[in-house]
């Protein structure tokens, strides 16, 4: 077990730099997500740290030891991929086994350790069976199991559960805490799945373009959005941005007509702000209350839920309704929210506004 | 569901398979029941009698040493061919499978010698070797070495086993790359994680994988040292010195066609076509199974 520390850790490809100095540190024991759309750099920084990609400035320490110059095998680590990565030409037992026999474990040890993974993760029937002759899920055990034989100071799990179904998947999100609860290691977790992010870590790192817009627990996350990137990254379904203008002490005036109440003090009256309300955090309210009201464009029964999508101008927003009420498209629809729960962002640099 | 096509008029099945069965019968059925037929055969050098002798002429093959030699030779040169050929290609793919730059280049200029004619090939190699002109021969003997091909057997099989290797290496090489870029590259981080080094993850994750395609080059690879090597070996050496570089197809050939003993000639065809049944029976026995994992 160790803490790791990314100090302004950078990578280029070339003259393309993909990952713009990113400065986070995770404690012992710690279940850290790094979360982002694709192509945000997210996978790019746990190679990193597996030591699949060079480091092209900064630095990665394990522990005490910075592991910039040190071979992935040095670096006490284990990775779960996304494509499991399992040998396929050995059974279910040599795979866990491998990284021991490399390591020059004698046999009996081997077995010990590789039959209480096996115990821990319920593999203990499939341990002769080649990987084609397991399910998806199953799969996905072995891999995690190849990860915990080793005993590494770190695990880092690359989007493991994508590749399963949506049942599944859930059902692994829950195995994986409850094996995180278990071991206590340090993990690192990258997935584009804010749902995953959400319920598995103990804090995020919400990547964006290269850069870690925000270090924080989910719940901070989720209350107090860094960026109008990770306000509309983070929640589902995602948080309504409205265009407006700064109109006095906590007061915007929206682009396409009514004032949003804000607790955010004063914005310079006539700067381009953008306005962030969560669909759960608009109600519905007489024609006086209104901060806004819109056009119901369409309306979606998710069974405890209902969504009204809202045009508004050009914006559009959603409203989380708790209870199905009947509603038509084509009405109006009156809308308020708690001023606290309003988010003004930068209109240029999509930066928060406190 | 096995899906089954129904034709209205009885013939128009057999008017589609017709033509196959035509290049079949003509080529292939035809000539190798004249080949039984004919090694079941004795005829004079000037074609003037025949005589109807049963199996002799294969109780005849069994006892002659030379053709016991010539099958030894034929064992010795498609195992060198095949395995030299094999592993320069398995190393040179190896290679380009991590070239980054300059890797198209590096792939075409391998790929070539494919494209050469044997017969060329077995003169570009006879030139380069020669004991007078080539220039390889002079670096040779420049070092110290002993060469000549022409007198010494162990360097005329030496020369046409380089022919027939450089002619194959190509296609060796193409397998080669094409199975080394099927494997996933998570399957190699995840060995280097687990703590295996070059050499220890090629052994024991990448050739295991590779296993399906060294097998069916194998069998490739023999069949082309036991029929195609024919042109190099009547290029370089002519199955000289002695007998030192008669495999068994070009022994067919001088029996059949130097030596006129047609009906001896037509019973090492026999020999032969047995041979690559069984290579090819082997060989899809084993791809039916697919490969073990």
């Amino acid at each position: 077990m160790a803490k790791v520390e990314f100090r302004n850790v950078r990578k280029s490809y070339g003259a393309l730099q993909v990952i713009h100095g990113v400065d986070a540190s995770v404690a012992d024991g710690e279940f850290i997500v790094i979360v982002g759309p694709s192509g945000c750099g997210k996978s790019t920084l746990l190679r990193m740290v597996a030591g699949l990609e060079a480091i092209t400035e900064g630095e990665i320490a394990i522990g005490d030891r910075v592991v910039n110059a040190l071979e992935p095998k040095d670096r006490d680590i284990a990775m779960v991929f996304q494509n499991y990565a399992l040998y396929p030409h050995m059974s279910v037992y040599d795979n866990m086994a491998y990284g021991l026999k490399i390591r020059g474990m004698s046999k009996t040890d081997i077995d010990e350790r590789v039959k209480r993974a096996a115990g821990i993760l319920e593999l203990g029937p499939l341990l002769d069976r080649r990987p084609r002759q397991l399910s998806g899920g199953q799969r996905q055990r072995v891999a995690m199991g190849r990860a915990i034989v080793r005993e590494p100071k770190v695990f880092l799990f690359d989007e493991p559960l994508s590749n399963l179904d949506a049942k599944l998947r859930v059902q692994m999100r829950f195995e994986i805490q409850k094996l995180h609860r278990q071991l206590g290691t340090t993990a690192l977790y990258v997935t584009h799945d804010q749902v995953e992010a959400m319920t598995l870590a103990h804090r995020m790192i919400v990547m964006n373009a290269g850069r870690a817009e925000q270090v924080g627990t989910p719940m901070e996350v989720y209350d107090d959005p860094a960026t109008r990137f990770v306000a509309g990254f983070i929640g589902s379904p995602s948080m309504n941005f409205l265009s407006g203008k700064g109109a006095g002490t906590g007061r915007v005036a929206l682009a396409h007509g009514g004032i949003v109440r804000h607790a955010n003090g004063q914005v310079d009256t006539g700067r381009d702000v953008v306005v962030g309300i969560r669909p759960e955090h608009l109600v519905e309210c007489g024609a006086p209350d209104a901060m806004f009201s819109a056009v119901v464009e369409l309306v979606e029964q998710l069974g405890a839920d209902t969504l009204v999508h809202l045009r508004h101008g050009e914006d559009a927003a959603v409203v989380r309704q708790p209870h199905s009420r009947q509603r038509e498209a084509g009405t109006t629809m009156h809308v308020t929210a708690d001023p606290a729960r309003v988010y003004l962002f930068d209109a240029g640099s999509g930066a928060r506004i406190r | 569901m096995e899906k089954r096509v129904v034709f209205r008029s009885w013939w128009l099945p057999y008017v589609l398979v017709a033509p196959q069965l035509a290049i079949t019968i003509v080529f292939f059925f035809w000539p190798a029941g004249q080949a039984v037929w004919q090694s079941l055969l004795a005829q004079d050098p000037f074609g003037i009698s025949v005589e109807f002798v049963g199996l002799e002429n294969f109780a005849n093959l069994v006892a002659d040493e030379h053709y016991l030699a010539s099958f030894q030779v034929t064992a010795v040169f498609s195992l060198l061919v095949a395995g030299v050929g094999m592993s320069v290609s398995l190393l040179l793919a190896v290679f380009a499978d991590r070239a980054i730059r300059g890797a198209g280049l590096y792939k075409t200029l391998i790929i070539w010698p494919y494209a050469v004619a044997p017969v060329v090939a077995a003169i570009l190699w006879l030139f380069l070797f020669n004991p007078t002109l080539g220039v390889v021969a002079h670096w040779m003997r420049a070092l110290g070495m002993t060469w000549d091909p022409l007198l010494d057997s162990g360097d005329a099989l030496a020369l046409i086993v380089i022919a027939a290797t450089w002619k194959q290496v190509s296609y060796n090489f193409l397998f080669f790359l094409a199975g080394l870029q099927s494997i996933p590259k998570s399957l190699i981080e995840a060995a280097a994680i687990d703590g295996a080094g070059p050499g220890r993850r090629f052994w024991t994750i990448v050739f295991p994988l590779l296993s399906p395609t060294t097998f069916f080059l194998l069998v490739v690879n023999i069949i082309h040292a036991f029929f195609d090597t024919f042109a190099i070996v009547d290029a370089a050496t002519g199955g000289g010195p002695g007998q030192a570089t008669e495999i068994l197809v070009y022994k067919v050939y001088k029996d059949g066609f130097k030596a006129l003993d047609l009906g001896g000639s037509a019973a090492q065809s026999v020999i032969l076509m047995a041979i690559v049944i069984a290579l090819t029976v082997v060989q899809f026995r084993y791809i039916e199974r697919k490969v073990q994992y």
